[in-house]
This record gives structure tokens, sequence and C-alpha cells, in this order.
């Protein structure tokens, strides 16, 4: 496992370009099965930093299939999934685990 | 009960579909049972342990560990797909013809049967670890019933994967032997191009890759990916209902890579063994 997590890290200084600290960062939460907001603000035509956390006593995977984004959030942590640059629109997302959990980024 | 049977049910699927093309395409293989129960025991293990490390592998790699963990396991699976198609492209006519003979083909020994078991792993590594995190947070909070239904429930899901691969595999066997192989080879290449696409998607959201274009076409009215149907369509050919670019780049990749590789590889001269019945052994 050390060896993974130590490739992997390695990967992704080789690879990556690190997060600007300019990436606009917008929280979403979740709590009892919703997220909160249910329509979450982004700006159109930048990167994004969505930080999602779980403040549940069970796991939930943050997905997308139009942004294609899935990412597991265990209980009481949070996760960060960068998005964009969006066009304006309303982009569902869902808790693969817990079906009817929902909501949308509104992109303007 | 219920959503606890649904979700366990659709975590198997996948692995349970896999497993069921890997035995159907390593039919008559001397010791493939050993092989594929090997890799489910593995996969089992493997699941536990990334259930367990779960946290440490999200905080790795500046919060991509995720991506990166899937992406690498996914891309591993697709290796050794392509090379046990690769290497059956060689060696699989002459296989196939001793199995119509003999019932079984006896001299595959030297045939990489590992490549599956560790396909076989992967699947069950994937798919398990998140029925682990998934129950053992139910079962910590106490909710779906208590203990005693969330284990009906669990058991349910189980069954029912099971079931569907088995299904396959039952479907496939029933395929004359001399077509057999190649009709799983064509499913293993699929298998391995839809693979490659969900990698390359985890490859997409650490930032490592372009999207080429977020939504390529969307035909989530036609078949959602969501849907049960989708789902194993998902599995099997690596079905997306709205495809990024770069996960279309590498599904084609991976086919005619694996495609041209079995082509270049399986018209060469073949090996001495097949010439057998028509040549006097020259070695």
């Amino acid at each position: 496992m050390r060896e993974r997590v130590l490739v992997a890290a390695l990967l992704l200084a080789l690879f990556a370009t690190p997060a600007k600290a300019a990436d606009p960062q917008v929280t979403i939460l979740l709590k009892d099965h919703q997220f909160t907001p249910q329509d979450v603000p982004v700006p159109a035509g930048v990167k994004v930093e969505l930080i999602v956390q779980n403040q549940q006593d069970v796991m939930a995977e943050f997905e997308s299939t139009k942004l294609h984004r899935e990412k597991i959030v265990l209980p009481g942590a949070k996760i960060s999934v960068f998005v964009g640059p969006l066009d304006p629109g309303r982009y569902e997302f869902f808790d693969d685990f817990h079906n009817s959990t929902r909501a949308f980024l509104v992109v303007k | 009960m219920l959503p606890t049977a649904i979700i366990v049910l659709r975590e198997v699927l996948e692995a349970s579909l896999i497993v069921g093309i890997v035995l159907a395409a390593s039919r008559g293989a001397p010791g493939r049972g050993r092989w594929v129960a090997g890799g489910i025991a593995g996969g089992v293990l493997g699941a536990l342990a990334v259930a367990a490390g779960a946290g440490e592998i999200a905080s790795a790699a500046a919060g991509m560990g995720q991506e990166l963990f899937d992406a690498a396991i996914l891309f591993a699976a697709v290796g050794m797909l392509g090379w046990h198609n690769i290497w059956m492209s060689r060696h699989g006519r002459e296989m196939a013809a001793e199995a119509v003979k003999l019932g079984t083909n006896v001299r595959s020994g030297e045939r990489p049967l590992w490549a599956l078991a560790i396909v076989v792993g992967i699947a069950v590594l994937r798919e398990g670890s998140e029925i682990v995190l998934f129950l053992y947070g139910i079962a910590l909070a106490g909710g779906s019933g208590g203990p005693a239904a969330m284990a009906v429930g669990g058991a349910l899901g189980l069954a029912g994967g099971v079931a569907a691969g088995t299904a396959i595999y039952l479907g496939l066997i029933s395929i004359p032997l001399r077509h057999l192989f190649a009709v799983t080879s064509w499913l293993v290449l699929l298998l391995a191009a839809g693979m490659a696409s969900q990698g390359a998607a985890f490859l997409m959201q650490a930032e490592l890759v372009p999207s080429l274009g977020a939504n390529l076409w969307d035909t989530s009215f036609l078949l959602s990916e969501q849907s049960i149907v989708g789902k194993i369509m998902h599995t099997l050919i690596g079905y997306s209902a709205q495809p990024a670019g770069i996960q279309v780049v590498f599904y084609l990749a991976t086919l005619v890579i694996i495609g041209g590789l079995m082509r270049l590889i399986g018209s060469g001269s073949p090996p001495q063994r097949a010439r057998a019945p028509s040549h006097a052994p020259a070695e």
C-alpha cells in the first residue's frame, strides 16, 4: 500500500499541474441524505474546486454522469473535485450510494 | 434490507459478469478453477485492505489518490486482458482443435491463466471494497433495519449478482467449442476497451489528461447508465451514455492496439505444434 501511494504521489508530482490557488472553491454539504445547497451556484468559464463534506455516519459517492466525476466520500470526511471550465447550465449530481439524494450545479 | 440488496447486487453484478466471461474464455484449461478461485479470494482480501486503507488512499497524492488508484488497477486489468488475448490469438486455434478432439486442452500449461486471475482479483477488489465500506457504515450507523435485515439484503444482492454471472457463463458455454474462443476473445477485447475508457475518466478527474470534449454524445434518453441494463452494458462493452472525448480515444486505442497485436502475432508463422497433425515433428 505504501509503495502504491508513493508511486501515485510521484506520478502526480510528475504530470499534474497543481491547482492554482486562484481556483474558486464551492462547498457542498451532505447531511441527512440531502445536499446543501440544492442549487449550487458555480461561475461559468473557470475551473472550480468543489469541496464535498459528508456529515453523515455512512459513506457516500459524489457522482455526476454528465461531468464524469465519481468519488467516494467517507463518513465525516471531505473531498475535492475539480470541474470546469463549464458552460452555463444545470448539471445534476447525486450520491451513488443513495440514489434519491440529488442536486444541481447551476453554472452562470 | 432492500437498499442494501440493491447496492450489493449492483456491485456484485459487475464483478460477477467479468468472472463469467473469464470462466467461459478459459473453458477446458486445466487448473482454471483454481486460478479463478484464487483471483476471487485475492480480490476479497484486497477489498478488505482497500476498505481499511480508504482514508489513506483518499488523502494520498494531494487528494487525488482515489482517482490514481482506480486508474492504475483498471489499466493493469486492461494489460492482463490484452496479454491473454494476444497469447490466445497465437495458440487459440490449436487449443480449440485439441479441445474439440479431446474435450479438454492438455497442452495449455503455459497459458497465462494468471493474467485472468489478476483481472478477476481486480474486479472483485474494486466492487468488493465499496460493498465493505457501504455495509460497514450501515452497520455502525445501525440503519437499514438492523443486522439481520442487512445480512438478508446482502445475501439477496450477492445471489442476484452471482446468478447474472452464472447466466452469462452458461450462455457462452452453450456456444459450440470451435466458435467459443472467437466469441470470448471479442468479449474480452470489448471488456478491456471499456475498462480503458473508465480509466481515462479517472485520469481526467485527476486532471492528468484533457477531456477533449465533455460529452461527445448523449444517449441517456435511450439507455441510462444508472439503469441495470445500462450498468450491464457499461461493464460488458464499456457503454457510456455521455462519454468524454478522451474516453472514446482510450476505448478506440485499446481496440486498435490489442486487436492489431492479436492480428499481427496470430497471423505470423504458427508455432510448430499447430502444424503437427500434417507434418512430422521437425524438431
